[in-house]
């Protein structure tokens, strides 16, 4: 972002940190709560919505990591998701390899391709950071389009196949708990990433980059590195997402994929890491309504959701709730 | 020869295109700090109207050139008002969140009513035909699209550069507190600024009409392609955002033409180029470097 302070999306920034100042068994509760959650999810949903909304969790939360954390808008974030969906794809249909080599391959693919795009991007900041990431994005979407010999183009790439050691995948229900552990492993790095050294030298480049490079710090090589970390979660969550449809279609690297992801973490709140996984909840949940009840314009909702959320609700779900809750407490403590 | 001058006159003529909807980013931009993602959907509602103009009420081109831009100018306009506005003093990314927004929306109401096919504009009778230069001739009507776009650009430098209005519009664009502190009323100039970039998309949409396809998503990719270009231009230059618009329409054409053996290339090489220009010149061929950050 520019160096001028952005005062309206401060409080809902602090809303990380200020979970972090909770007590110590207000966080053990809700990290159990969350777990919890995440085990009988399938239970209380269809287990494809499940699916869906693990691989949107990772999404959301790589792009938090850079929108929240760092203060760069990415627009592109497609790019990755979908670059490891279709690498993800191709090995799983060419190697025959158990899933999750392929997924991880998916990611590396995915970071691979972020070390260039944010070599150039982060030579920029604010809106032409998510400018020139949404152009790039477009151009690895035309390269994909073309290159139908390998991607399948507007056909896209099908039969992509569920092999976990001979275990019996295709029942959603099962599929679910198998990436369970993968989604887990992203959000925890996430959450490791933000919570260290290196994490807290980005969210000082986020809110002074000028005093940030005074320090002494290389801030185009700690975004960098951010991007890059950031295409890999990406990638993480489209590999899973590509077996978990058993199909790529060329939508995973549309603009519109990307501008979902943001609006997901918007939602959720910035910079409050798990309030994208809420978002992606809700989004996900809510597109699949949609659908079921025969709704045709789909773009009329999520494009209404952008408005009313960029209007009226900036601080997302999570940072709305955790300034309440601490508004409470401040309240009692009295 | 011929054929790269005929070449190079295509190149110019889609770079007229990207100039049109470039100059008016840029200006919107240089005012109210607003990156409009919807500038493609005004281009395609000014298209589309057209279309609808001609096909459901018998409205010929030239009033249709008249009407929607003005039209649109005015719903610019009223979206300013309602809620852009209410967002200028955020962070920029919040307005662009919200003019992405408004895109798929404005995208999907033309959908839902028009259906996704494309639908045929018909060239004016009186701009059929081909004009002969000698050595070859061109469409007249690409020909008069050429001459149209260059007379808008310049009207619009003369009147940035040599009136009043222009004056305060610059002066509000480089230091909006001492433009204020002079006693200028810089907030009067914003919203009809917005609504006269909306216009021009809307303009360059109408003039797109008999030329290219119309149909809901005319406006979704080149959108991204204008923003490449204003990357290139500066977009904090209005005169960067107009030469980048015709060099890369240029580089386009020559790219189609002279590589014909990788389509791939006339797709991405605005973006290889965006890519060059963020390594030699990261703040744009035109643009001035920004707070170092």
């Amino acid at each position: 972002m520019t160096a001028t302070v952005d005062t309206e999306a401060a409080p809902a920034r602090s809303g990380l940190l200020a979970v972090a100042r909770a007590p110590g068994w207000v966080r053990y509760a809700l990290l159990a709560a969350g777990l919890a959650v995440a085990l009988w999810l399938p239970n209380g949903l269809y287990p494809a919505v499940a699916v869906d909304i693990l691989c949107w969790a990772l999404f959301a939360v790589s792009v938090d990591l850079l929108l929240g954390f760092t203060g760069l808008m990415s627009f592109g974030h497609a790019a990755f998701w979908g670059t490891s969906a279709y690498l993800t794809g191709l090995v799983a249909v060419h190697a025959g390899l158990p899933f999750p080599v392929a997924v991880l391959a998916g990611a590396f693919g995915a970071a691979a391709l972020a070390l260039p795009i944010g070599y150039l991007a982060v030579k920029r900041t604010g809106i032409y950071f998510a400018m020139v990431t949404l152009a790039f994005a477009q151009m690895v979407y035309y390269v994909a389009n073309e290159w139908r010999s390998v991607t399948g183009g507007e056909n896209g790439l099908q039969g992509v196949p569920r092999s976990l050691f001979g275990l019996d995948l295709t029942d959603d229900y099962y599929f679910y708990y198998a990436i369970l552990p993968i989604v887990l492993f992203g959000l925890a790095a996430a959450w490791r990433i933000t919570h260290s050294p290196f994490g807290r030298v980005l969210v000082g480049i986020r809110d002074n980059p000028a005093r940030a490079r005074a320090l002494g710090y290389p801030v185009h090589r700690y975004k960098l590195t951010a991007f890059v970390l950031s295409g890999f979660i990406a990638g993480l969550g489209g590999g899973l997402f590509a077996v978990g449809h058993r199909f790529v279609s060329l939508d995973v690297l549309h603009w519109t994929t990307s501008g979902k992801a943001v609006i997901v973490v918007v939602l959720g709140g910035i910079g409050t890491l798990w309030g994208g996984v809420l978002g992606a909840a809700v989004v996900v949940r809510l597109e699949d309504w949609l659908s079921f009840s025969g709704f045709e314009a789909i773009g009329l909702v999520t494009g209404g959701i952008f408005v009313l959320v960029v209007l009226l609700f900036r601080r997302g779900i999570w940072g709305s709730v955790a300034a309440l809750v601490l508004r409470w407490m401040a309240a009692r403590r009295r | 020869m011929t054929g790269f001058l005929q070449n190079t006159f295509n190149g110019l003529v889609s770079g007229a295109f990207y100039a049109l909807l470039a100059l008016g980013l840029a200006v919107i931009f240089g005012m109210l700090r607003v990156v409009n993602f919807a500038h493609g959907a005004f281009y395609m509602l000014g298209a589309f109207g057209a279309y609808v103009l001609l096909s459901e009420a018998g409205v010929p081109f030239w009033a249709a050139l008249v009407i929607m831009p003005l039209g649109l100018a005015l719903l610019g306009m009223a979206l300013e008002r309602a809620v852009i506005h209410r967002l200028t003093r955020l962070d920029p990314l919040y307005n662009f969140l919200l003019t992405f927004g408004l895109t798929l929306i404005l995208q999907d109401l033309v959908k839902t009513r028009y259906g996704v096919q494309s639908s045929p504009y018909a060239t004016p009778a009186e701009l059929s035909g081909s004009v002969d230069f000698g050595l070859f001739d061109f469409p007249t009507y690409r020909v008069f699209i050429l001459g149209f776009a260059v007379l808008l650009c310049v009207a619009v430098w003369w009147v940035l550069t040599r009136t009043r209005i222009g004056m305060v519009v610059r002066a509000a664009t480089e230091r909006p507190e001492l433009t204020r502190a002079f006693g200028i009323d810089v907030g009067r100039w914003v919203t009809p600024v917005f609504g006269f970039g909306i216009g021009l998309a809307g303009l360059a949409g109408v003039l797109a009409a008999p030329m290219r396809a119309v149909n809901p998503l005319m406006g979704a990719d080149l959108i991204i392609v204008i923003f490449a270009v204003v990357v290139i231009g500066g977009l904090g230059s209005i005169f960067g955002s107009v030469a980048a618009g015709f060099g890369i329409g240029l580089v386009q054409a020559w790219g189609e033409a002279y590589l014909s053996e990788f389509p791939i290339v006339s797709q991405t090489i605005v973006f290889v180029v965006m890519a060059a220009v963020l390594l030699w010149r990261p703040a744009g061929l035109f643009g001035r470097e920004e707070a170092p950050a």
